[in-house]
């Protein structure tokens, strides 16, 4: 007999890097990083995820395509927004929703991810979404989780966010419209640890946007950036010049510690969006931010709640992309092999 | 001791670096001792071994392998890894101090020598530790530690950042004619890296170690090596900028020596493109480019010898997210296949290959093994050089399985080693 729960001793690691995402039909099995995916994939999820803004806009918000399924979220970092909209997306498709928060220090003296993994496995979970701190997280757990179970990446360490790129992108192209040729978009803040500005380049450039700059000192690029495919800029006058979409990432306080800024106060004065700088930008500009906000740090007030600022639709948005990921990945060949389990 | 048969190892090709050896003979071992080398050699008394068509070369010797006992005994032993070793044409062991207890006090040397005694079957040889418990801020008592065995000293991988106290190591090793074994590492630069820094590490978001964290060091402690003249091996280079740093040195005469890991000479930051933990090493894998210029300094003789940096782990350390995975590979058995692999790609020819493993590290050591002269102590590797096979998890010796070369070809294969005149089984 078989048994569907024993552990492999030989991981299969020759599997490409981002293929392992597809099925054999080339549709969507997990959701890992944007890179390497194609435009039609990226259409198709913006696509459905509009479809989906329609039910949130109902006064019943249920549909009930994903009932019976059981959608595991798993945290290992602490998440506000990020886990109650991916919550709130499952629930809407009609599945159970089971949360585990892991705190990271609990997770040191504890068990093992693979070790958590086999035993929410065990629990018949058809799908996880991870959140961890390590970069490549969800691609292990991807590559170790029984065939019929899919896996969304909600963010590992610094390499990816794939549904935060996607909703960036629903929310780009309700107010830019379907073509990104001829947008310039700016990318300002702390590139080096923000896996949300990694997957951006990624979706931004295989939705053939026009120009990509991103603005940060030194000490908060990684090596060759430049590679992803987009221009490095120091000064943030001339990064968001003419810019139709300007995005502000976070500024996290421990980057004083390492020594890679003076204080917050310069950083606010050499790359803190305030509504002059914005100025620059073009004047139907729109201004996007992931979240958590640290107003005075990177975004002066007036502009986060200006009407420029199309933050809280990114929040809308991130429900219904969520959705689409979710219908797209368990509602095919998971359906399909998901009677033989 | 040695009350084995004597052997004659018939009509192999003999590789004898150190003796400019390359041609065909006999060579009769007697009491553990090669006792003579000639054209064709007869004894009723001795056990035959057919070499036609064989290489026949001095017994490998490995300046980086951690068999991780003491202290570690649950990722292998000393009985596992020299088991591991002696298959894979290895009879020598360099071990790095890093052991726990780490080997700072004459104990823990004879601890390690009465293991070897009881379970090994190659030779292992100890380095003792430069300061007091690898913490850089006592020196340890090299001399009693050189008098227990140890044959040269290191910090291992653990970094001396006080200027002051590594200069006072350097003068007090060269006063008791030690070597010093540098691994090259800024754990500031390093700080939590685990790929390096560049395009690949910033594709996958892995916190990138850059070059500097390898050259700064290797910089410093080479102004401090011209001004006081130490005598001083750099191990496990990864960078081109590393090696340039080792040439110049080496132009002004300095008594310095370099080593690399067989794996940097043919895996580069592109192999960890699918988070494979197989290929998380310290110092990380760099550019092609990096890899190349390590290639032709091997060849070049900047580096002397080739080690395969062994550390063998529990599946369990290399079962999680990349950046979580325990560094190192276990790298016994590739150290031979892969280094004849450039013999094969024409990087090196057989002499260079073969010194790089025997009488280069041996010099290096200051051991007097790793050559064929009569009268020396008759560790040898014969390898049949047109035997494919393939490296499979399942018939490796090691207790470590983990390795980025499984199901990898190799075309040259050991086929018997020889320690202390004894045909190991």
């Amino acid at each position: 007999m078989v048994n569907k729960n024993a552990r492999a001793t030989n991981p299969l690691l020759g599997q490409d890097h981002w293929n392992i995402q597809l099925d054999e039909n080339g549709r969507l099995k997990h959701f890992l990083t944007v890179e390497g995916l194609g435009s039609e994939i990226l259409t198709e999820i913006l696509d459905t995820a509009e479809n989906f803004t329609s039910v949130n806009n109902r006064v019943v918000k249920k549909v009930p395509l994903l009932r019976g399924k059981t959608i595991t979220n798993l945290f290992f970092e602490a998440s506000t927004r990020t886990r109650t909209t991916f919550e709130l997306a499952a629930k809407r498709l009609s599945a159970d929703v089971l949360n585990i928060n892991i705190s990271t220090s609990a997770t040191s003296k504890g068990e093992s991810l693979l070790d958590t993994l086999y035993n929410l496995q065990a629990m018949q979970t058809d799908m996880f979404v991870i959140r961890h701190q390590d970069s490549g997280a969800a691609h292990f757990a991807a590559r170790h989780v029984a065939p019929y179970i899919s896996v969304l990446n909600a963010g590992d360490g610094r390499h990816a966010h794939p549904t935060q790129a996607m909703l960036d992108m629903l929310t780009i192209r309700q107010n830019k419209g379907h073509d990104f040729s001829g947008l310039r978009v700016a990318i300002v803040g702390d590139i080096l640890h923000s896996r949300v500005a990694r997957s951006q380049i990624h979706a931004l450039n295989t939705l053939n946007t026009g120009v990509i700059n991103v603005v940060a000192p030194r000490t908060l690029l990684p090596a060759d950036i430049e590679k992803l495919g987009v221009k490095v800029h120091y000064n943030l006058q001339q990064g968001i010049q003419d810019a139709d979409v300007v995005i502000m990432l976070r500024l996290q306080k421990e980057r004083m510690q390492g020594a890679m800024l003076p204080s917050e106060l310069e950083y606010y004065q050499q790359y803190g969006l305030t509504s002059d700088t914005l100025k620059l930008a073009k004047p139907d500009a729109i201004v996007m931010h992931p979240g958590p906000i640290n107003r005075g740090v990177e975004i002066e007030s007036s502009v986060a709640d200006g009407s420029q600022s199309v933050i809280l639709d990114q929040v809308s948005n991130g429900i219904a992309v969520r959705m689409a990921v979710m219908s797209m990945t368990l509602g095919t060949s998971a359906q399909q092999t998901g009677e033989e389990k | 001791m040695n009350l084995s048969k004597p052997l004659i190892i018939k009509q192999g090709r003999v590789i004898d670096p150190a003796n400019k050896l390359d041609a065909v003979k006999d060579i009769y071992i007697k009491d553990g001792v090669v006792a003579a080398i000639e054209d064709q050699i007869n004894h009723a008394d001795a056990d035959v071994i057919d070499a036609n068509d064989m290489i026949v070369m001095p017994g490998i010797i490995d300046l980086c392998a951690r068999p991780r006992e003491p202290g570690l005994e649950h990722k292998a032993t000393i009985a596992s890894e020299t088991i591991a070793a002696s298959k894979a044409g290895i009879t020598t062991l360099c071990c790095p101090p890093d052991t726990d207890p780490v080997i700072d006090e004459t104990a823990v040397v004879d601890l390690i020598n009465q293991g070897v005694k009881d379970a090994a079957h190659s030779h292992i040889v100890c380095l003792g530790a430069l300061t007091s418990q690898l913490k850089g801020e006592h020196l340890s008592e090299m001399a009693a530690l050189k008098q227990a065995g140890c044959i040269g000293v290191s910090n291992a991988s653990a970094p001396i950042a006080n200027t002051l106290v590594l200069r006072r190591a350097l003068e007090y090793a060269s006063s008791h004619d030690l070597t010093v074994f540098i691994q090259p590492n800024d754990p500031h630069l390093t700080n939590d890296g685990c790929a390096h820094e560049g395009a690949v590490a910033t594709r996958l978001g892995l916190p990138g170690i850059p070059d500097a964290a390898e050259s700064t060091v290797i910089a410093r402690d080479l102004e401090l090596i011209a001004e006081i003249g130490a005598r001083a091996h750099f191990g496990r280079l990864s960078s081109a900028r590393s090696v340039q740093l080792i040439e110049q040195a080496q132009k002004q005469g300095l008594e310095v020596t370099a080593d690399v890991a067989i794996h940097q000479l043919f895996l580069s930051e592109m192999d960890l493109s699918t988070y494979n933990s197989h290929c998380h090493v310290q110092p990380p894998f760099r550019e092609l480019r990096d890899r190349d210029v390590l290639r032709r300094a091997v060849a070049a003789g900047t580096i002397q010898a080739i080690c395969s940096d062994h550390q063998p782990h529990e599946d369990d350390a290399k079962l999680h997210p990349f950046p979580a995975t325990e560094p190192g590979i276990s790298g016994l058995e590739t150290l031979l296949p892969l280094t004849l692999k450039l013999v094969s790609e024409n990087i090196l020819n057989w002499p260079q290959a073969v010194a790089a493993l025997t009488c280069e590290p041996a010099a290096i050591l200051g051991i007097d093994k790793g050559q064929l002269s009569v009268g020396a102590c008759a560790d040898l590797t014969i390898i049949d050089p047109a035997k494919d096979w393939t490296l499979e998890a399942e018939t490796m010796h090691s207790k470590g399985k983990n390795t980025p070369f499984l199901g990898w070809h190799f075309e040259s294969q050991v086929r018997s080693t020889i320690i202390n005149g004894r045909l190991m089984k």
